[in-house]
């Protein structure tokens, strides 16, 4: 069991007032908060081994590599990757994916086929469009049901020899859905395809174990598990990161460069070129390291508490209809009220101190499938509590009556 | 009545209230006076871009001035683009273009002038000062 009044301690900015009120903090999905340990570090690294990475050998330099590296071993060990240089220091999902789409190019044919999922996230649809205009391949869309869980059995009659990547969203960050990956991973290579799994919304909640889902690449961003923003991961199979060309050129991805050729370095460093955010790096290992200090098994205890609390009280007001409503669910909550666009709910509850997210929440195709305007969006973290919840039902029946 | 004098208007009524509900009711309740853009008219042309909630908002030529009428799917929305139209509908397109538009501060609401309020409130200043441009030149020509 935690102590959440313990743990609520370690976030500093829990503690603060938003519009005269005590904050409540339901846009997880959007960005974690940080505990005192990250921002320390952070501030730490800069305090006192500053430098730069991979080239100096004055002594600083060789700190800040290890510190660096020893954060790649962490995050290696936390996803269960086989080896250190299959895990890549990114600035977040969306510049894991790209690097991955963009080296599909050289791979991909025209009338080769991309599969994404109808439940992905605007940077987990865009550079796969991308990367089918530049090739000429097409890009299929695995459909949902009403329940925004995605439809197996369509997923299977679209896989082909023709299909050359699946890429599809571990959970859901519109409606909280856990996408069952690893039985989809096993379809895909089945024909032949690889899979990339965009871990953004999962990290925060679980702890994926890439050698488990035989996933060909995982990415996910440190901001939203408690880590610095402009932190990520991207997870590629060893083969696979070998066959694709560097996303990025510049120093640190060489071996060698004459101006007739250029040579690139071995794995990791021929896809991390220039500088790095090496604080951003480091302070993600120590975000990793609380998060399992606190452990996942509490913190999935924690959240699912907190997400059949949220339930089963906002239901309790009329006319509120919960979207995705699947039986594996993240603690996210994802809601309309009949008649009333969620800007005027979340505006209104934002003055009550209750930061939610309005919006179509980046996953315009969903809103479309649904046929609504956005949703209202409580995403739920383990430092939330049930008194939190209680105070966002009350503000919701508020605005509710302001606004019918 | 000028605009400054419809603004100062505007700014007085707000003055009434103290605290943020107040003023949020009063703002859902001037929404329901808009002047309602018609049907025909709410096309992807006059949609103004940058806001969370849809609003249309149509400008035509009456005379000498410009009479504004929109509309939004979010209550919210609608009461501030009301307020915008009581401003600035009505009147000659060089004093719309001249106008400023401070009263908004005035009246509490600047926090949906930063960028990150997708209400689009610029967008729709924007919009009606782009109109009174447009009416403007051609009027010129």
């Amino acid at each position: 069991m935690l102590d959440i009044q313990k743990i609520r301690a370690d976030f500093p900015i829990l503690s603060e007032k938003v519009n005269g009120k005590p904050l409540i903090y339901f846009d997880n999905g959007a960005t974690s908060q940080k505990p005192q340990v990250v921002i320390d570090a952070e501030a730490k690294y800069y305090q006192e081994i500053n430098a730069n990475i991979h080239r100096g050998v004055h002594t600083l330099s060789q700190l800040a590599t290890d510190a660096y590296e020893i954060s790649r071993v962490k995050l290696q060990h936390h996803i269960n990757a086989k080896f250190s240089h299959e895990v890549l220091f990114t600035s977040g999902t969306t510049h894991g994916i790209n690097l991955v789409a963009n080296g599909f190019a050289s791979i991909l044919k025209p009338g080769d086929e991309v599969l994404v999922s109808s439940l992905e996230h605007h940077s987990n649809i865009v550079p796969w469009q991308m990367l089918c205009e530049k090739t000429g391949a097409v890009l299929k869309v695995i459909p949902i049901n009403e329940e925004g869980e995605l439809i197996i059995s369509e997923y299977e009659s679209l896989l082909s020899e023709k299909t050359k990547i699946v890429t599809v969203n571990h959970i859901s960050n519109a409606l909280g859905v856990i996408n069952p990956v690893k039985e989809m991973i096993a379809k895909a290579h089945a024909v032949g395809a690889a899979v990339l799994i965009d871990g953004a919304q999962a990290v925060p909640h679980l702890k994926p174990d890439v050698q488990d889902l035989d996933c060909d690449f995982y990415a996910f961003s440190g901001h939203k598990m408690c880590g610095p923003t402009g932190t990520g991961i991207l997870y590629g199979k060893e083969a696979w990161l070998n066959k694709l060309p560097p996303y990025q050129g510049g120093g640190e991805m060489i071996k060698e460069v004459t101006f007739e050729k250029t040579t690139y370095a071995d794995l990791p460093h021929k896809f991390e070129a220039g500088t790095p955010n090496i604080a951003g790096g480091i302070v993600l290992g120590t975000a990793v390291d609380y998060l399992n200090e606190v452990g996942f098994g509490n913190i999935q205890l924690q959240e699912k508490k907190l997400l059949e609390h949220a339930t089963k009280r906002l239901l309790e007001i009329e006319g509120l209809r919960i979207y995705g409503n699947g039986k594996n669910k993240a603690s996210v909550v994802s809601f309309n009220i009949d008649g009333i666009h969620p800007y005027d709910i979340g505006s209104i509850i934002d003055k009550l101190g209750i930061a939610v997210r309005t919006g179509h929440h980046c996953a315009q195709p969903i809103m479309n499938f649904f046929c609504i305007p956005g949703t209202i969006r409580a995403s739920f973290s383990f430092y939330n509590t049930k008194e939190e919840i209680d105070e966002m039902v009350e503000a919701v029946k508020k605005a509710k009556t302001m606004l019918s | 009545m000028t605009i400054k004098e419809i603004q100062d208007e505007i700014i007085d009524e707000f003055s009434m209230f103290d605290d943020w509900m107040q003023r949020y009711e009063y703002i859902i309740e001037l929404g329901k006076s808009l002047p309602l853009i018609k049907e025909e008219y709410k096309t992807d042309d006059n949609l103004i871009k940058g806001c969370q909630s849809k609003v249309w908002l149509q400008g035509e030529q009456n005379d000498d001035k410009i009479v504004f009428t929109a509309d939004s799917d979010a209550i919210l929305t609608k009461g501030i683009i009301a307020i915008l139209i009581r401003a600035f509908s009505n009147q000659k397109a060089s004093d719309i273009i001249n106008a400023d538009t401070e009263f908004i501060d005035e009246i509490g609401l600047k926090e949906h002038l930063s960028a990150t309020r997708a209400n689009g409130l610029v967008s729709m200043i924007k919009n009606i000062k782009m109109y009174a441009l447009a009416f403007d030149a051609k009027n010129k020509n």
